[in-house]
């Protein structure tokens, strides 16, 4: 067990070393962004000074390593346009992003296990075949246009629920949130039902193969056979056969949700990370680039790290190396 | 069925039966007609900005303009007529998708039956490259793409390419690694046939079926991705707009009560959409034996 999580960590360390090497790259090979942090009518040596100040003058890996051993002590540089540190920036809109994907791919996770389970239980109920038919729409219909469609049906015709910002908030621990206040919750609705649909669809097609495959097995003929009631059997064994790939996914979903975001918010004015990024790339604003995608790598390889653990807990297979 | 058809004729058969999916590539075939025809029967030439006129600019459906025609759909912010906006749209969004899909499958299929085939560090190295990949999400791939190589038809295609070949890869190397230890491949090679030959001419045509379904998806994909990153104005330049860029011009109006400008392109993109995946979910389920009866 122990060796397992040593072999995980030290692949995560190496994916995170390679990925900050082609994050770095990429992001720096962007044009050159002397051009908008100092106007175009700026002397020379004006121009020379904040190219040394900003370290551009110096080798591409020079950079790179300066970059990495400020990283490793936590600074992640100055945003070229705000002039604050990066990490003050993105940690004072990922509140707002946190709170979106929580909420999303939670909400989206109960209900789309409860209704995956109902239409793997019936398939050839009608519930179950809308259900199925709304999460094929779910899967293809692009999620900028729903959110566009929400926007124009709730906010627009309707006028129930508002199409943008976050509303009123509350300090908790000195960080804002909307979502306990009345006002901050009906601007959350929204934006959150249009980053959920996705996944809901998603759900419902897992919770749905996982229930008709368990169904037919051996564990559920036994369980049947010892009288146990059906909600029994679906609440003790059931969920807990369909529950790998479902932590599988919901990890995997938790982070590419929190990418996805960045079209959510733009839509919805949603003052997160991701409307951070879109504004970034731009203004060509390099440090906001690198930190946000480091982060995010940062936190992929995190998230598939506790993922293998939670594996190695739940299956012994994983646990005692048997079968990989 | 007899035994005698041949197997496209056989594969239509089983296809014909599922009416839904018949509906779906009608509507696939349609719509690639209008793209190709796109300059035949639109009412106006929605690029050429001569034509335009800012007295037409966000008129309802059903709007006489100064060109003398209805406008059956209305007009745009810039006053072009919407359906005319909406064939060409069409026409850039399935180039894009089409481009897109065809260079992923080329670069994965060759990386994945190269991974399969040669094995060693290769395959390791391939391998670990495309899961890394994987993991990532696509959408934050190809915007980070786009933000490196500017805006334009080939940057944007690179970025989808970008995004993509890593599905392509992965499937082609599993079909391929399936394929490569049965009798037939290991026949041709005791032939001996040389070890390419027997991969394009043995191991690839067998590696096809899944291919063609992930193509598909990938092809729907592809369209909806550009949509998004034109949406996000991360896309194509303003004067080709694809159908996500004629949304993205409407969307300022919408709250206003102009919904047209927005709403028809994202329904024509949303019939273009859905038709694929259904044609494809057809296609998977043919190729997939387990479902066979």
């Amino acid at each position: 067990m122990l060796g397992f999580i040593i072999q995980r960590f030290i692949q995560a360390v190496l994916v995170m070393a390679v990925m900050s090497v082609i994050v770095f790259c990429g992001v720096y090979a962007i044009g050159n962004p002397i051009d908008i942090v100092i106007p175009p009518e700026a002397t020379q040596e004006i121009r020379e000074d904040a190219i040394r100040r900003l370290g551009l003058d110096r080798p591409l890996y020079e950079q790179y390593f300066i970059f990495i051993s400020n990283l490793l002590q936590g600074d992640l540089g100055r945003s070229f346009v705000y002039n604050i540190p990066v990490l003050e920036l993105i940690g004072g809109r990922l509140p707002a992003t946190l709170e979106l994907v929580l909420i999303s791919v939670i909400s989206a996770t109960v209900l789309g296990v409860s209704l995956g389970i109902y239409a793997g239980y019936r398939p050839d109920s009608w519930v179950a075949k809308t259900i199925m038919a709304v999460s094929v729409l779910g899967f293809s219909v692009p999620s900028f246009w729903v959110g566009l469609i929400l926007i124009l049906t709730f906010a627009v015709n309707l006028g129930w629920l508002p199409a943008g910002g976050r509303g009123e908030t509350v300090q908790i621990w000195g960080v804002a949130w909307s979502f306990p206040t009345l006002n901050g919750l009906s601007h959350i609705v929204l934006p959150a039902i249009n980053l959920a649909l996705f996944k809901l669809a998603m759900m419902i097609r897992l919770a749905r193969a996982g229930t008709r495959e368990i169904m037919l097995t051996d564990t559920i003929k036994f369980a049947r056979a010892a009288g146990l009631s059906e909600g029994t059997i679906l609440r003790r064994h059931l969920l807990k056969l369909i529950s790998i790939p479902i932590i599988t996914v919901f990890g995997l979903e938790l982070g590419s949700t929190l990418a996805f975001a960045v079209v959510t918010e733009t839509i919805f004015s949603w003052p997160g990370v991701g409307k951070l990024i879109i504004d970034s790339i731009g203004l060509l604003d390099r440090p906001v680039m690198v930190a946000y995608l480091i982060l995010v790598a940062f936190l992929f390889v995190t998230i598939n790290f506790v993922i293998d653990l939670v594996f190695a807990l739940i299956d012994p297979r994983v646990r005692h190396g048997v079968s990989a | 069925m007899s035994s005698t058809s041949s197997p496209l004729s056989r594969f239509w058969t089983e296809f014909r039966e599922n009416k839904i999916a018949v509906v779906a590539l009608v509507v696939v075939i349609v719509l690639i007609l209008v793209a190709l025809f796109a300059a035949v029967i639109s009412p106006q030439d929605p690029y050429d900005l001569a034509k335009l006129s800012l007295m037409d600019s966000r008129r309802p459906p059903g709007f006489v303009g100064t060109g003398g025609y209805t406008h059956l759909l209305g007009t745009d912010p810039q006053g072009r007529d919407l359906l005319s906006a909406i064939f060409y749209g069409l026409r850039i969004s399935i180039q894009i998708g089409l481009a897109a899909g065809f260079v992923s499958l080329t670069i994965g299929t060759t990386l994945g039956i190269l991974a399969a085939y040669r094995g060693g560090w290769i395959e390791a190295l391939i391998m670990r490259l495309v899961d890394l990949q994987l993991s990532f999400p696509a959408i934050l791939l190809a915007l980070v793409i786009v933000a490196l190589l500017g805006q334009g038809k080939v940057q944007l295609i690179g970025a989808l390419v970008a995004a993509q070949y890593a599905y392509f890869a992965r499937t082609a190397y599993g079909a391929a690694k399936a394929e490569r230890g049965k009798d037939y491949i290991e026949a041709a090679l005791a032939i001996p046939l040389s070890g390419r030959l027997v991969a394009i001419r043995h191991l690839l045509p067998n590696c096809m079926p899944p291919l063609i379904v992930v193509a598909t998806v990938q092809i729907a994909n592809s369209i909806s991705l550009e949509a998004t990153l034109s949406f996000l104005g991360l896309g194509l330049p303003v004067t080709e707009p694809s159908l996500g860029m004629l949304i993205s011009n409407g969307f300022p109006y919408m709250m206003s009560g102009r919904y047209w400008i927005s709403v028809y392109p994202g329904v024509a993109l949303i019939i273009l959409i859905v038709a694929i995946n259904v044609v494809g979910d057809q296609v998977r389920d043919q190729f997939n034996p387990r479902l066979r009866k």
